[in-house]
């Protein structure tokens, strides 16, 4: 049997580089239901570098949502709109035949275009750097119940463990926030005995280059749960919040 | 003290100086409708509140001097951060799909805030300025009157009401938000400080708002 065809109509941004003037272009084209979103765009390249055509510029690497490098903003939510998924888990079932979808790059100034829908998260790695790691030699691994921690906690800080550093909280946070990505780097290691150490110097590093990167502040609109393909908790963001704070007034650090 | 500065000048440091001023304002708040609601106890009641008030002045100078310090780091910090946060995004999406992951309250607070702030302008010049600066009916402590006839004014008592609903968005998003800034989110507590957000919310836009209604259609107009 023929397999019905959804007919839909593309809306994609198109951006020669970081420096060029981007917009809008059209695109007609027929892909499967069972098709993902990135393997329609995989089609759509395939026409038009056949036509000699430049071909749209989209990030991926593993395609089943577990690296955090596809990152789209579909009819104006980032990842699209079912939640809890990444772009490329998101299949063309759910539009409709005639629909016309809009798809435009991450928007925050932290996070520069670098062609078409390619934007640079390299701003995530700079934070990171400054304290998203344990920098005691944790050893080999250790025996089972050498470190008494709880299940609860443990799922807690494995939860927040989760992000995939895709940048989609930014995306979505009408200020361009990284709260939530910081927050849940913050939380994986406040929750656990081995962050101790370094857990009040590290909370102040990171929050301290996420505000020199140029991202916005937190408004607590709680966009960025609702968008994250993990289901990052905003109380991620209330834990690095008391972090901080107890951080300024633990600490006799006057640096940082 | 430079580490001060620059803590409360950061991202998180000027969320908290906006929680701390945010919960300072909604406890004034809870005073003013007290005061507010001694109306209902008739001319008299409400005259003799306000004269008793002329009594301890100097206190009650001290405390307006702190509550304007507080509006005014509320408001300087609040556009701060909508100025900043504006910048964090200089190409805007051509398809808004915020109604979708937010609450409209939580994303139009400088809206509302900025409404609130032009209503305060004028509530200070009707009512403060007429209590405070030698209205002919301040002098006789007839306070309840100058209230009686600022509401009997259909486009004042309206635009009154209307800025009650907007700080009551203001309000019900403000209030769960401070607890969020200063990390008080729980699985076990937050949906409560939600719901007592929305209670206080609640109690605040009916209780300001029923006065200009009470004296447009049941105080009879014998002013």
């Amino acid at each position: 049997m023929a397999e019905k065809k959804l007919n839909l109509t593309l809306k994609i941004w198109r951006q020669a580089g970081p420096n060029f003037v981007g917009n809008f272009a059209e695109y007609k084209l027929a892909v499967s239901p069972d098709s993902s979103i990135l393997e329609m765009l995989d089609d759509l390249n395939n026409d038009l570098e056949n036509k000699n055509l430049e071909p749209v510029a989209f990030e991926s690497d593993c395609r089943e949502g577990i690296c955090g490098t596809c990152g789209l903003v579909i009819n104006g939510q980032p990842h699209g709109p079912i939640p809890k998924i990444a772009t490329c888990q998101l299949h063309m079932r759910h539009f409709n035949d005639g629909d016309t979808i809009w798809i435009e790059p991450f928007r925050a100034k932290a996070f520069p275009i670098i062609k078409d829908l390619m934007v640079d998260r390299s701003a995530f790695d700079r934070i990171q750097e400054t304290g998203g790691f344990i920098s005691v030699n944790t050893g080999s691994v250790p025996d089972g119940n050498a470190i008494p921690i709880s299940k609860d906690i443990a799922s807690e800080a494995m939860d927040s463990a989760t992000c995939i550093g895709c940048g989609a909280c930014v995306a979505a946070c009408k200020n361009a926030s990284a709260m939530l990505f910081v927050s849940a780097k913050v939380s994986q290691f406040a929750l656990l005995p081995q962050g101790q150490p370094e857990r009040y110097q590290r909370v102040q590093a990171m929050v301290k280059k996420m505000d020199e990167l140029g991202f916005g502040s937190c408004s607590n609109t709680y966009a960025c749960e609702a968008e994250c393909p993990k289901g990052i908790s905003v109380k991620n963001i209330a834990r690095m919040n008391r972090d901080y704070f107890m951080a300024k007034v633990k600490t006799e650090n006057v640096e940082s | 003290m430079g580490w001060l500065y620059s803590a409360l000048s950061s991202s998180i440091g000027k969320k908290f100086v906006m929680a701390v001023t945010g919960i300072c304002l909604i406890l004034f708040l809870i005073i003013h409708l007290i005061n507010n609601l001694t109306m209902y106890g008739g001319p008299e009641l409400f005259n003799t509140v306000v004269k008793n008030l002329d009594i301890i002045k100097p206190i009650v100078r001290v405390i307006e001097a702190v509550l304007v310090l507080i509006f005014v780091f509320h408001i300087f910090n609040g556009v701060k951060l909508w100025y900043e946060n504006k910048k964090a995004r200089p190409i805007g999406y051509t398809v808004n799909g915020s109604s979708k992951n937010s609450d409209i309250t939580s994303r139009t607070m400088i809206v509302s805030g900025s409404i609130v702030f032009i209503f305060l302008i004028i509530h200070l010049k009707t009512f403060w300025v007429s209590f405070n600066l030698g209205h002919p009916l301040a002098e006789e402590h007839q306070y309840y009157e100058i209230v009686a006839s600022a509401f009997s004014n259909w486009i004042y008592s309206g635009l009154y009401i209307v800025a009650m609903v907007l700080l009551g968005f203001h309000l019900n998003h403000g209030f769960q938000s401070a607890f969020q800034t200063f990390g008080w989110n729980n699985n076990k507590y937050f949906p409560l400080i939600k719901k007592l957000g929305l209670i206080y919310t609640l109690i605040m836009v009916i209780g300001f708002a029923s006065i200009p209604i009470y004296f447009l259609f049941f105080y009879g107009g014998n002013v």
